[in-house]
């Protein structure tokens, strides 16, 4: 990246993304599902009257409802319940509140990690630089889902299991976060190390400017759209993850579900005849997912069209 | 003579290569969970014991119907209370073709009372075993025991030498981690051997060929146990033909498998009731909130046992498939009655007034431990409760994970509330108390003790008049039902599914018997 | 290799007491002490370790907290299986990932290649647990044409199971192996499609079409075989990734691998198993790295020149 382009860059920033967000309608379609999905779940209280998650509130009869618009349905239980009696529909939204949770802040924890090692590996160089990049290296090597098993394999060894319901969540966005940063940690060092070279960081750091103004007043916003891009499909990556190992069993309790443990409560009931509740969770996940890589998709190829 | 021998000899090699060659079949048995260790005397464990039925066998045995005959003694009698003697077939060879005589059977016995045994208290009646010849085994006992034999058919009978030979005079130490050889081999006397072990993947049944018995179907030469962990997963290969037999069949998809056309499900009432257990002994709950021991108070359990709607468990949870139960036995047991079996009314404005007359109209905060791959749909009835104690304000908190971790935790003494289900193998009253009520029993994790009942179970243990015995029985029962020291749930109905032609009798303590099976 | 060593060697000793997890409550100090004392846990830390470098050079781990064996058993019975399925869905991954790559990258701008590219797109949407799910249903259940779980009939040669000897076998590797693969093949496509993209704009290959060379001959043997590496590269990274996916696929499938293994023992918490799965996944991490350079080597004669006027 030279100069000049780099100034291009910056004074159609506002107008080209705006632009093409405009002329791809699959971005448009993908940004409204996601909006839709995301103000429902963390809505959820105003939105539906149930309370999944306080056992006393149900009433075991009501399990297994299906549909309301099949033959035995309940207009109240719109897309049925599941086998403790609750509504289906408020289930998936908590549920799908918790897995949004826990990928935003596996994302974030791991943007900040990332982005923090890459600056200032860039910034100072040395064997610092060194051994930060030989641990992206070696990280990048393992992968997300293993890492996670084995930092929640440890996590409950080492806390105690009355703990562990608890301390669940917070383990499972450190596991998740913690195989996503070298992304972030590579990007970020690699812009540092054009931008560190430029006459503005050697004059601003004659005239005494601190490092820490210089890496992030400077040098940050230079990174913020391949970190974006990044992000997002990160976060796509991140709540498949999540439902992965909740799946697997070892995410979230079932006493608070997410997406994940619903498709894996549910997958008992697939061959009875009660699809709708492994049906429903998973469609949502996947419709999730799937609009949250088409934006990361149509932002890789406006935002960033070099990055692979 | 010695030509009819030889004739008899050629005969049957005929007909046992004949047979083999013409109707090889195998059963492709499936279920939950795995066998814990092919010792058989190291854990006391439904699946384990169904596995090591297939291939040891016990001096007397439990047939199709439940009824105490004889397996490897062929008569016995008790000379006085406390003396009885066993007579021993002579034409058993264990299946490494060594002969059975009644060294093995006194070797077993006493491996099975040796300290990492976990049948020690099983047969602590037992003071003492002898040969008398080759074919006579003496029992003595330290006090009359009534239920002798019943004990005894779980007692498997291993050799002596292959025992000593392989270094597993004793049994494995199951608590310990132990690994030794009897614990992945076996070699008993009974219709099947092992010849492959590949613990929760596959074992591989053999038919002994050295099997003294007669199998139904002589075709049935091999059983494959292939356990799946996963219901949906073991249904599935059930319908695609994969698997023959599932022994544990989900409730919720015997409609499914019932309507498939190559399939068919049979139902029975399990031995076994599955209940909760309250510590009322503790001072301190370990997982409270209240500071004390809410448990302690009769009360409290009552408004527990009161706001549990065992009906809504029956019709949602189980499909129909279970008995609620009033006590922890089922009909067939000695000292079981219908009277005794009625459960208190499902009433949660009576529960809310128990538990605020007994200080705490707020409710407690208690955590339930559960299985969760062990009885019928054990977490989800635990969910279930979970919920309707939350009604009456009790805020439980379910913590279920996998039974071999579930029970050495509950025997380490870390349960306040917690699940359990108890068959009874001897089919009399005794096997409940002496494990479950008694002060200080094994089992009894929730600290019940009432001298009343402990007094009762010496009459049961040393008792011949069956009246007073009897007697004695009712009356225990009684006292636990009215200090409700466990709250019952209900009995379980198991639903064997198979594919049309395999026929696999089934029985109510769900071992299978594959001697009995055939394929048609 | 020697950090991931250490991680699990602290994992083993340090996760929980051993002797917690071995013993029962009654187990009295002393009894405690004199376990300690013959497993060798009051030696210093740095025997201690020195002897685990030892033993899991040997293969040996310890004995199972939840099976009660010896882990290097269970290790080399689940081994076969769990490589088998990785292997065969590496070369389903690569072979069609390959293919539907190039044409897509041929073919900028066609229909098909718009649908490959928004299949491929969900099918990275698609977490692989539901796939499993959705295969077992419509082929075992539904369809009833292939097995829904295990490994069929196997074969023992020598220590080695396989199940490539028994049509049983080998249906019973389908399903598991395209379940797994199809996470990879949509990253491969993409990778292919973007290598061939680049490559097709390059001088030489400009050239090549001004000489006359056939259009075929352009696209595989002069792009494609440069497009390689980084595909190799990249698939040799995933034949990690793919051992990790194992565990998820293994799990729906009931594959008795050792993703199988590691996924009951994270559940049970049992160290030993953990820790020697670690050290394997370390040992094949290292090897693939290995084997990735020397074909490098091979493929990119850039680097053998470099290398040699290095060496020379």
């Amino acid at each position: 990246m030279d100069n000049k382009k780099l100034n291009v860059w910056d004074r159609i920033r506002d107008s080209d993304i705006y632009f093409s967000f405009i002329k791809s309608p699959t971005a448009i379609a993908s940004a409204i599902i996601l909006f839709i999905i995301l103000f429902c779940s963390f809505f959820v209280e105003f939105i539906t009257p149930y309370n999944p998650f306080d056992p006393s509130s149900l009433s075991l009869m009501d399990a297994f409802t299906p549909p309301s618009w099949t033959e035995d349905g309940v207009a109240k239980f719109i897309i049925g319940t599941d086998g403790q009696g609750r509504d289906m529909l408020s289930t998936i939204l908590y549920g799908s509140r918790i897995s949004l949770i826990v990928g935003f802040s596996a994302i974030i924890f791991s943007l900040v990690l990332g982005v923090g090692l890459g600056l200032t590996a860039g910034y100072f160089g040395g064997k610092y630089e060194m051994i930060v990049m030989r641990l992206t290296d070696v990280q990048l090597t393992v992968p997300s889902i293993l890492m996670a098993l084995l930092v929640d394999g440890i996590a409950r060894g080492i806390i105690s299991r009355e703990m562990h319901d608890e301390m669940a969540i917070y383990v499972l966005i450190f596991a998740i976060g913690i195989s996503e940063w070298p992304q972030f940690a590579r990007v970020s060092r690699a812009a540092t190390l054009v931008e560190k070279n430029k006459d503005y960081v050697s004059a601003s750091t004659i005239i005494g400017v601190s490092n820490f103004i210089i890496m992030f007043k400077h040098i940050l916003p230079n990174i913020t759209r391949p970190v974006l891009v990044i992000g997002t499909i990160g976060l796509a990556l991140a709540i498949l993850a999540e439902s992965t190992l909740s799946f697997l069993g070892v995410g979230v309790p079932p006493t608070t579900p997410s997406l994940g443990t619903l498709i894996r409560l549910g997958n008992d009931f697939l061959f009875s005849g009660e699809w709708w509740i492994t049906f429903f969770p998973a469609i949502f996940l996947v419709i999730l997912a799937f609009s949250i890589n088409l934006l990361g998709d149509w932002m890789r190829d406006t935002l960033n069209p070099k990055l692979n | 003579m010695k030509f009819n021998n030889l004739l008899k000899i050629l005969l049957t090699v005929l007909f046992v290569f004949a047979s083999t060659q013409t109707f090889a079949k195998t059963i492709k048995w499936s279920m939950q969970g795995d066998s814990l260790t092919l010792d058989p005397h190291a854990q006391n464990e439904g699946p384990t014991t169904q596995v090591s039925r297939q291939v040891y066998e016990a001096l007397v045995t439990r047939g199709l119907d439940m009824s105490i005959g004889p397996q490897l003694a062929t008569k016995w009698k008790a000379v006085d209370p406390n003396t009885w003697y066993f007579f021993l077939r002579e034409d058993v060879k264990f299946s490494n073709g060594q002969k059975m005589t009644s060294e093995d059977v006194v070797f077993s016995i006493l491996r099975a009372k040796q300290p990492t045994s976990d049948f020690k208290e099983y047969i602590s009646t037992i003071s003492g075993v002898k040969a008398i010849d080759a074919y006579t085994v003496q029992i003595k006992t330290s006090k009359p025991n009534p239920i002798l034999l019943n004990q005894l058919s779980n007692i498997f009978i291993m050799s002596k030498k292959w025992c000593h030979d392989n270094f597993a005079i004793v049994p494995q130490n199951w608590d310990a981690s132990q690994e030794t050889f009897s614990a992945v081999n076996a070699m008993g006397t009974g219709p099947f051997k092992i010849t492959l072990r590949e613990p929760n993947t596959k074992t591989v049944f053999k038919k002994n060929s050295k099997w003294w018995g007669e199998m139904k179907d002589k075709s049935v030469t091999e059983i494959h146990l292939l356990p799946i962990k996963n219901a949906a997963t073991r249904v599935a290969a059930l319908l695609s033909g994969e698997i023959d037999l599932v022994t544990d069949a989900p409730v919720q998809d015997l409609a499914r498998i019932g309507s498939s056309s190559g399939h068919k499900v049979e139902s029975t009432p399990q031995m076994r009731t599955i209940f909760l257990g309250m510590d009322q002994a503790a001072d301190k709950l370990r997982t409270g909130n209240t500071g004390d021991n809410p448990f302690k108070k009769k009360e409290v359990r009552q408004a527990l046992y009161q706001a549990i709607d065992i009906e809504a468990i029956k019709k949602k949870v189980m499909r129909g498939l279970s008995e609620p139960a009033g006590i922890i036995t089922f009909p067939g047991v000695t000292g079981y009655t219908t009277e005794l079996d009625k459960r208190l009314p499902y009433d949660v404005g009576a529960a809310k007034k128990l538990l605020a007359d007994a200080g705490y109209p707020n409710g407690f905060e208690v955590e339930l431990r559960c299985p969760n791959d062990r009885y019928v749909n054990d977490e989800a009835i635990c969910t279930a409760v979970v919920g309707m104690l939350g009604k009456i304000g009790v805020k439980v908190n379910l913590f279920a994970q996998t039974k071999s971790k579930h029970f050495k935790e509950l025997k380490d003494n870390q349960g306040d509330f917690y699940m359990l289900g108890w068959g009874v193998p001897t089919l009399d009253s005794h096997y409940v108390f002496h494990y479950l009520y008694e002060t200080g029993a094994s089992w009894n994790k929730v600290n019940f003790s009432n001298a009343d009942v402990d007094a009762a179970i010496r009459v049961m243990e040393g008792e011949v008049d069956l009246d007073k015995r009897n007697a004695a029985i009712a009356n225990a029962w009684k006292i636990v039902r009215d200090n409700i020291a466990y709250l019952p749930l209900h009995h379980q109905v198991i639903s064997w599914a198979s594919k049309s032609n395999v026929d696999v009798p089934i029985r109510p303590n769900n071992e299978p018997l594959f001697r009995f099976s055939s394929i048609n | 290799m020697l950090v991931v060593a250490f991680v699990s060697f602290s994992l083993f000793n340090f996760v929980g007491d051993p002797i917690n997890n071995m013993v029962g409550e009654e187990t009295s100090d002393e009894e405690r002490a004199e376990l300690r004392e013959t497993l060798g846990l009051t030696d210093p830390i740095h025997i201690q370790f020195s002897r685990f470098i030892v033993n899991a050079t040997k293969g040996e781990f310890g004995i199972s907290y939840q099976l009660r064996r010896p882990v290097s058993e269970l290790i080399s019975e689940r081994l076969p299986a769990t490589i088998e399925l990785v292997l065969i869905s590496a070369l389903i991954a690569l072979i069609s990932g390959t293919l539907l790559g190039v044409y897509t990258g041929i073919n900028r701008r066609g229909f098909l290649s718009d649908a490959i590219l928004a299949i491929s797109l969900l099918g990275v949407s698609l977490p692989t647990f539901v796939i499993g799910i959705l295969f077992i249903y419509l082929f075992s259940v539904i369809l009833g044409v292939l097995p829904s779980f295990g490994r069929g009939e196997v074969v023992n040669i020598g220590y080695w199971s396989t199940g490539f000897l028994t049509s049983s076998g080998l249906k019973a590797i389908i399903l598991p192996a395209v379940t797994l693969s199809l996470f990879q093949m949509t990253y491969i496509i993409r990778l292919v499609r973007a290598e061939m993209m680049e490559i097709l704009q390059t001088d030489y290959i400009k050239f090549a079409r001004a000489r006359g060379i056939k259009e075929k001959s352009i696209h595989y043997k002069h792009a494609l075989k440069n497009g390689l590496i980084p595909v190799i590269t990249i698939a040799g990274i995933n034949i990690g990734t793919l051992i990790a996916f194992s565990i998820i696929t293994e799990t729906v499938f009931q594959w008795p691998g050792m993703g199988f293994l590691f996924i009951q023992a994270v559940q049970f918490v049992d160290i030993p198993i953990m820790s020697a799965y670690l050290v394997f996944i370390a040992f094949v991490f290292v090897m693939i790295n290995f084997i990735v350079d020397i074909l490098y080597y091979f493929i990119d004669p850039r680097i053998r020149v470099k290398a040699e006027s290095a060496s020379g």
